[in-house]
């Protein structure tokens, strides 16, 4: 199969690319740009249109295995294409854990078997994500893990996390950290600050996530592990992790999109929809983490989706399950980034294609020739509004509703098959 | 946002959820209506009919035997039907009907109005925002974050002493932190235009950002209490003791209970006031409680009236229409 993806901008931020031409596609892979005598089995017309990598997500739920009335790797995947990812990890905590090789063959089968994205399973640093015994990550590694961690369990035991550390440096695996201290979030629903105090909710202090970024940094040190912080939420957090980079350790941290739009204030009078882990903090910590994302601190923007059932989100404020549906909005509110001033263009798309890809190590988010064909092509000026009933996830859980998106997908190609034609 | 739900499009009471986001015209409404109900429990007949053929469900999701006991009281008196549905014990809560299946039930039976008390913050927004159009819905106390009645019946023992809130000083203590009784003073208070609110209590019971309430804050209570034309005391609940919130009962009785020697610190005339049921030793001395400036028990009597005034503003029945209804 011969694809000509035809007059379109092509921005590919890992060559420093960005200019208009073609982008030639033969069996699964990139064969060039402009190529004259390139004779295509289809065309796609991308005139007006911008020509990039397929997109990273290093952090999206599929809830299969386990729950799959909120979402499947069947459907998830099929928002994943619609929102221009064609590659997602998925955390440990499905049910049962990701702990085990079969587990992961599990996964791997089903998506090879139904998935329209790429999946990435990343396996948990200790047995049932418990916290006490590590797991057989050789085992998991040959299995496909392509990074460990104890998704948002932290763990509370520092030697167990040394050791899991030490072990998982020495077979050259990447972990990815969710800081949070658990005594100071314990019961916590939201950021502690002037909402919790006034809505009578428990709050979870901007510190739960500082103390565990600077004693998770500590280790990753000593244990010489590669490692990413998943989903910064507060200004100290980004201080530490920028410290750490100018002392050459080889950190790196995303954001989830939310947090680059909504704060604490969003949770207004009791807006289930705005209960997310970790929560949404204030305008301060928002501006540092679009400051963090400008100069380079922050590699990398994920959706953190998290699809639910209505039901999960149809109760008073405490009962209700923490998350946003994010695979659609992903790549709408990363370019309004670009409308706010915050990034240039080809830097916004490099935190959805080479910031994550490097994080992980992934061979991905390139239209390098040779490369595989993960294409994303998309309308910049194409406006829409979030509606629920629109939605390809499973999950119609987002606080972005009613807001007015620009920028929408048309075409998505995974290994050069069209996954998506919008 | 809260006033939206709360009010009708012509401002009138619908709901009665939290005190945040409601002026001083409401609140002052609430107060003023109320007085004539005042002595309605001293005639010999101790009904008016203004809800006659209303019908109250009080669902009670946490226990609670004076609130649910005065709620009742209020109805009753106005003539309505009443229904206790206690669910915390109730089979319901035990087989796992979701909170919606419930509403929706007690809507097939054409209930009026909801009196909610719930141990989570936000229930009774939540209830609200589900109901059928016609029904009313009013917050008993809903986990941390409010209990609107409590403290409108407090603001009415307030000015029956005290006449205007704008000369007054006035200090609530002890657990700030988890008291809904509390976040709705402070709302009231500052709505209803106190010159001063202060908060005292140790840190582990204050919320850091109390002071965006607009409340000044004190850790010791000396300095707290100084000229202060009200003492508010707050229920110390048996399970802070433990941890690390506090040491001990007998500390804290120590450092924040009300003694009459700390109390001769604020105003002469000051009152002295709790929402019940009080932990005697532990937040407030007995000399205190049963002392002559303790208007505990009044408050009691109190609550009824304002009910009474909340429950048939929010059903659309004002006092002073009594004849026509009737």
């Amino acid at each position: 199969m011969r694809i000509v993806i035809r007059g379109g901008r092509l921005v590919d931020p890992a060559n420093g690319v960005d200019r208009s031409g073609d982008l030639c596609i033969a069996d699964g892979r990139i064969a060039g740009f402009d190529l004259a005598d390139f004779p295509a089995d289809h065309t796609i017309d991308a005139t007006g249109r911008i020509v990039c990598p397929g997109l990273i997500d290093l952090r999206a739920h599929t809830r299969e295995p386990g729950q799959e009335y909120k979402g499947t790797i069947a459907s998830e995947t099929r928002a994943a294409a619609a929102g221009g990812i064609t590659t997602l990890c998925l955390p440990p905590d499905t049910a049962p854990v990701i702990d085990s090789p079969a587990v992961v063959d599990l996964v791997n089968r089903i998506a090879d078997e139904k998935g329209r994205a790429r999946l990435h399973v990343i396996g948990a640093l200790t047995q049932g994500l418990q916290g006490e015994q590590i797991t057989e990550m050789h085992a998991l590694k040959e299995a496909g893990c392509i990074a460990m961690s104890n998704a948002k369990q932290p763990l509370a035991n520092t030697l167990v996390l040394r050791r899991s550390l030490e072990y998982a440096a020495s077979l050259g695996l990447p972990i990815v950290l969710h800081a949070e201290d658990p005594w100071l979030a314990a019961g916590g629903l939201i950021h502690e600050g002037m909402v919790s105090t006034r809505l009578g909710l428990p709050g979870i202090p901007a510190c739960a996530e500082t103390i565990a970024v600077g004693r998770d940094l500590l280790l990753v040190e000593q244990a010489g592990v590669r490692a990413h912080f998943g989903q910064l939420s507060t200004a100290a957090s980004v201080e530490l992790i920028a410290e750490a980079q100018a002392r050459g350790i080889p950190v790196t941290a995303d954001v989830a999109i939310h947090q680059l739009y909504l704060t604490e204030l969003d949770v207004g009078h009791f807006n289930a929809l705005c209960h997310v882990r970790p929560p949404l903090r204030m305008q301060r910590d928002l501006e540092a983490l679009r400051a963090a994302l400008a100069d380079g601190v922050i590699s990398a923007v994920c959706s953190d989706h998290a699809p639910h059932d209505a039901d999960a989100k149809l109760a008073p404020f405490p009962a209700t399950e923490p998350g946003i549906s994010g695979l659609e909005t992903l790549l709408p509110l990363t370019l309004r980034l670009v409308d706010e001033g915050v990034l240039p263009l080809s830097e916004a798309i490099g935190k959805l294609t080479t910031g994550p890809a490097k994080a992980l190590g992934l061979d991905a988010g390139t239209l390098s020739v040779g490369a595989v064909a993960d294409v994303c092509v998309f309308d910049p000026e194409a406006c829409w509004t979030v509606d629920a009933d629109r939605l390809q996830s499973r999950g119609k859980n987002t606080p972005f509703i009613g807001w007015e998106m620009k920028g929408r997908v048309t075409h998505t190609l995974l290994e050069g098959d069209l996954v998506y034609e919008g | 946002m809260g006033d939206k739900l709360q009010l009708d499009p012509q401002g009138r009471l619908r709901h009665f959820l939290t005190i945040e986001g409601l002026g001083r015209g409401v609140l002052t409404e609430i107060l003023d209506n109320a007085e004539p109900f005042a002595g309605v429990g001293g005639q010999g007949v101790k009904k008016v009919p203004l809800l006659r053929g209303k019908t109250i469900a009080n669902l009670f999701f946490e226990s609670s035997t004076r609130t649910r006991t005065t709620f009742e009281l209020a109805a009753k008196r106005l003539s309505a039907d009443v229904l206790n549905i206690n669910i915390a014990t109730s089979a319901s809560a035990t087989k796992g009907e979701s909170l919606l299946d419930m509403l929706r039930n007690l809507e097939a039976m054409h209930c009026d109005m909801f009196v909610v008390r719930h141990a989570e913050s936000g229930a009774a927004h939540f209830i609200a925002t589900h109901v059928a159009p016609h029904v009313s819905v009013i917050n008993a106390g809903d986990g941390r974050h409010a209990h609107p009645t409590q403290a409108m019946l407090d603001m009415f023992t307030i000015r029956r002493h005290k006449g205007e809130f704008h000369n007054l000083r006035v200090a609530i203590v002890g657990d700030i932190m988890h008291s809904r009784v509390a976040r709705s003073q402070i709302h009231a208070l500052t709505t209803l235009g106190a010159a001063e609110v202060r908060v005292i209590g140790p840190k582990t019971l204050i919320p850091p950002a109390v002071g965006t309430l607009g409340v000044h804050v004190f850790h010791d209570m000396r300095e707290g209490l100084r000229d202060v034309d009200v003492v508010i005391m707050l229920r110390l609940q048996r399970e802070r003791m433990a941890g690390s919130l506090l040491p001990s009962a007998q500390e804290y009785f120590q450092l924040y209970g009300l003694t009459q020697k700390k109390l001769a610190l604020a105003d002469p005339n000051a009152i002295v006031m709790h929402p019940g049921p009080i932990n005697r030793g532990v937040e407030i001395a007995s000399e205190v409680a049963d002392g002559p400036q303790s208007v505990i028990l009044e408050q009691v009597s109190n609550g009824i009236a304002v009910r009474m005034a909340v429950m048939s503003m929010a059903l659309g029945r004002q006092p002073g229409r009594t004849e026509e209804e009737a």
